[in-house]
């Protein structure tokens, strides 16, 4: 069973969440992040082409101009590669664990798997991020010397962290998806402490 | 807790038989080793079943049967099925069928005694885990959290979920020796089932080097399997290491570069001298526009211009026997290319030795120079430094040595710039020479202490080396159990390099940054290739 539910954060940027329900036991949340924009990767290209010709004027050798479309290249295979994350899904799966999953623009993933025997808790956490407060999703891990310790704190979401407080502020609430009011309810009402087998167990009227 | 069946994916398409594994009560997961075919004998089955708890300390048993239907099969396999769980008794009794050739498969989990229900038995959700037998087998989990000196064999059968699933598979090798082709008392398949050779000659080749891994097995098992790592790492380490010194020889050898190389050397002496006499020259002038102190500038010129030129003389008599030091140096290289750039520092540790006293002289006569000033100073002030009490106290002088001490200071303030100046010079050049050395010592140590080993398997076999593992999930249909497939999750390089990085006997620097400036304002001698726990000044 799949629902998607899509929208658009302040900046003008696409944001898609998808939801699939496998089993009672087994669901999945993907949500897009806004691909790379061809207004900001032009404009990265020409000042850097800019910067090499002016150096290239001063120094009369083309080996800089070379060098700058190398760099370009480099630069922009090692951002898709390492930082742009283009997807980020959640698997959650009653009994075994939780599984995160990041996908690059260049195809790379990287998966992290989290048994739930080392699950604490899963919170919502409020930052404070210079003028205005971001909340995201973490998942709290058991300290294995120490059982009432916590050993790591993991945000899910990560880069999305950005783009969810935009939407998530409460101007926008009449256009929110359920998924996300439902989060929201959680963020005001302060009971943070929401665990994963509560919310699997979660009707889908609430919905 | 839903029940979690781990089978491999080897026994997909495996006839139909017994499910012969391990249950683990507390994660509530069944992991299938291999499947019994028909015909067989409990009995038989029970004693090999004995055997491999004995040689692995796992506790096997028959979870369940596996019905594989071929087309035109008949309906009283499933009824003989059903009876086999009457002769083998285990709760839950997993019942697995697959249909053929589709890809819909179910599950049941029946148990017979429920305590707060008597009577009739009732089922589990059962969720199957597909895994591959062979990966799992030879992978090695590294927990994320240090646990200090865990070794793969010390963990308890019952550590963390999935471990456990690794544990079990590593210790059923016993289980493993016979196959479905050979003739023993039990047909099994699992992983060694699949790929098997059609060609006469491969299989031949297979038996006979059954023995030689044999060999190998045993003289690798001497060591634990953590530690054998390190010993491939150290040994293909040296052989990069020789190899890359037989490249060097060769080069070095091929257009006969070594005469060349040392009739450069003295000239390149003589203009490091010749360039040391312009700075000294130039110091004893008025050098950056700053007015020395005539007399003591030009003691301390003189008294270093007369080094330098002893160490001229030294280096010209030295200048015949060059060639044949190099030649002898350039052979050490077969030894290895750490052995030829440590050889390379220390002859660029000898040929500016005269830095290195000019540096020490230098450092020598500030350090004196701050020692009275800060003691001057005290007195001027009327306080003297307690040496029984380790503090400043203060102190009546008498009048004549107020007088004197007064004295001695204004001199001592008034030389200062002339010495710390020299001072700062010389300890640039060593400073230099040091970075330098350091340089070729990083190189060496990079050599020496990076895992290839490790990255190679990481890079060809990444399923040895395993971070954990990752879940898919398999085409689902309402009404069919949830089926997933593991796979093993490879340990990225940056973690890798730090857990097999081999331990550097370099030297690390003893001080950090502050201490070093510290001891740099101070004039105390840095002494940079001095270890911990050495015996100090």
């Amino acid at each position: 069973m799949e629902d998607e539910r899509s929208f658009s954060d302040i900046c003008g940027g696409r944001l898609a969440l998808q939801r699939r329900y496998y089993s009672p036991s087994c669901r999945e949340f993907c949500l897009s992040c806004p691909r790379l924009s061809l207004r900001s990767l032009t404009a990265v290209t020409c000042a850097v082409w800019l910067a090499a010709y002016g150096l290239f004027t001063l120094c009369e050798n083309s080996m800089i101009l070379s060098a700058a479309i190398f760099i370009t290249l480099l630069g922009l295979l090692g951002y898709l590669h390492f930082v742009k994350i283009d997807q980020e899904t959640l698997l959650i799966i009653d009994s075994l664990g939780i599984q995160m999953t990041s996908s690059y623009a260049s195809g790379k993933e990287s998966t992290t798997f989290i048994e739930m025997g080392k699950v604490k808790d899963v919170v919502i956490n409020e930052a404070i991020y210079m003028q205005k407060v971001i909340y995201y999703l973490c998942i709290l891990l058991e300290d294995p010397v120490e059982p009432h310790g916590i050993s790591q704190v993991v945000p899910v979401f990560q880069v999305s962290t950005e783009q969810l407080s935009k939407v998530f502020s409460p101007k926008k609430i009449c256009c929110l998806s359920p998924f996300s009011a439902f989060l929201l309810l959680l963020m005001f009402s302060r009971n943070v402490n929401s665990s994963c087998q509560d919310y699997l167990r979660t009707p889908d009227s609430y919905f | 807790m839903v029940l979690k069946a781990f089978f491999p994916t080897c026994c997909a398409s495996a006839d139909s038989g017994l499910l012969v594994g391990r249950w683990v009560p507390e994660q509530s997961s069944a992991v299938v080793l291999a499947v019994v075919h028909f015909p067989f004998i409990p009995l038989q089955v029970k004693e090999l079943l004995a055997q491999v708890h004995q040689a692995g300390h796992v506790g096997l048993a028959v979870l369940g049967t596996w019905c594989h239907r071929r087309r035109g099969a008949e309906e009283s396999l499933g009824q003989f099925l059903e009876g086999l769980g009457t002769i083998f008794s285990h709760e839950p009794w997993l019942q697995l069928c697959r249909e053929p050739g589709s890809k819909l498969w179910s599950c049941k989990a029946t148990r017979r005694q429920v305590p707060p229900h008597p009577g009739a038995p009732y089922e589990d959700q059962v969720m199957l885990v597909f895994y591959d037998q062979r990966k799992v087998l030879l992978s090695q989990l590294h927990p994320p959290a240090a646990l200090p000196d865990r070794q793969a064999g010390d963990a308890a059968p019952s550590a963390g979920g999935l471990a456990a699933v690794f544990d079990t598979v590593a210790r059923s090798e016993a289980l493993f020796r016979s196959d479905r082709f050979d003739d023993g008392p039990v047909r099994l398949s699992h992983w060694q089932s699949e790929g098997v050779e059609a060609s006469i000659l491969a299989e031949l080749a297979k038996r006979a080097s059954g023995p030689v891994c044999v060999l190998l097995a045993c003289l690798l098992s001497l060591v634990s399997a953590v530690s054998a790592c390190r010993k491939a790492n150290v040994l293909v380490s040296v052989l990069l290491d020789v190899a890359l010194g037989l490249a060097l020889l060769s080069w070095l050898r091929g257009k006969d570069r070594i005469g060349p190389l040392a009739e450069a050397l003295v000239p390149v002496a003589d203009h490091v001298a010749e360039e040391l006499q312009h700075l000294l020259q130039w110091l004893m002038g008025a050098p950056a526009g700053l007015k020395m102190n005539r007399a003591l500038d030009q003691v301390l010129g003189r008294f270093f211009l007369y080094h330098l030129h002893l160490w001229i003389s030294y280096i010209h008599l030295m200048s015949p026997f060059i060639e044949r030091i190099l030649w002898h140096v350039g052979l050490s290289a077969c030894l290895g290319l750490t052995v030829a750039l440590s050889i390379l520092s220390d002859i660029i540790a000898l040929l500016t030795f005269h830095i290195y006293c000019f540096y020490v002289y230098g450092a020598r006569l500030y350090c004196l120079k701050i020692c009275g000033l800060s003691s001057l100073w005290r007195l001027f002030r009327g306080k003297k430094w307690n040496v029984l009490r380790q503090r400043v106290d203060s102190c009546s002088y008498d009048l004549d040595q107020l007088f004197i001490g007064t004295l001695l200071f204004t001199i001592l303030v008034f030389l200062l710039p002339t010495t710390a100046l020299y001072y700062l010079v010389f300890t640039l050049l060593r400073l230099l020479v040091v970075a330098v050395q350091g340089l070729i010592h990083l190189l060496v140590d990079l050599i020496n202490s990076l895992p290839l080993y490790s990255l190679g398997l990481r890079l060809c076999r990444p399923y040895r080396l395993a971070a954990g593992v990752k879940f898919r999930v398999l085409e689902h249909e309402a009404g069919r159990p949830l089926r997933l497939l593991m796979q093993i999750n490879p340990l990225p390089y940056g973690r890798v390099v730090h857990t097999y990085r081999l331990p550097s006997y370099g030297c690390h620097p003893t001080h950090s940054w502050g201490s070093l400036c510290r001891k740099l304002f101070f004039g105390e001698l840095i002494y940079p290739w001095r270890q911990r726990g050495d015996k100090q000044d």
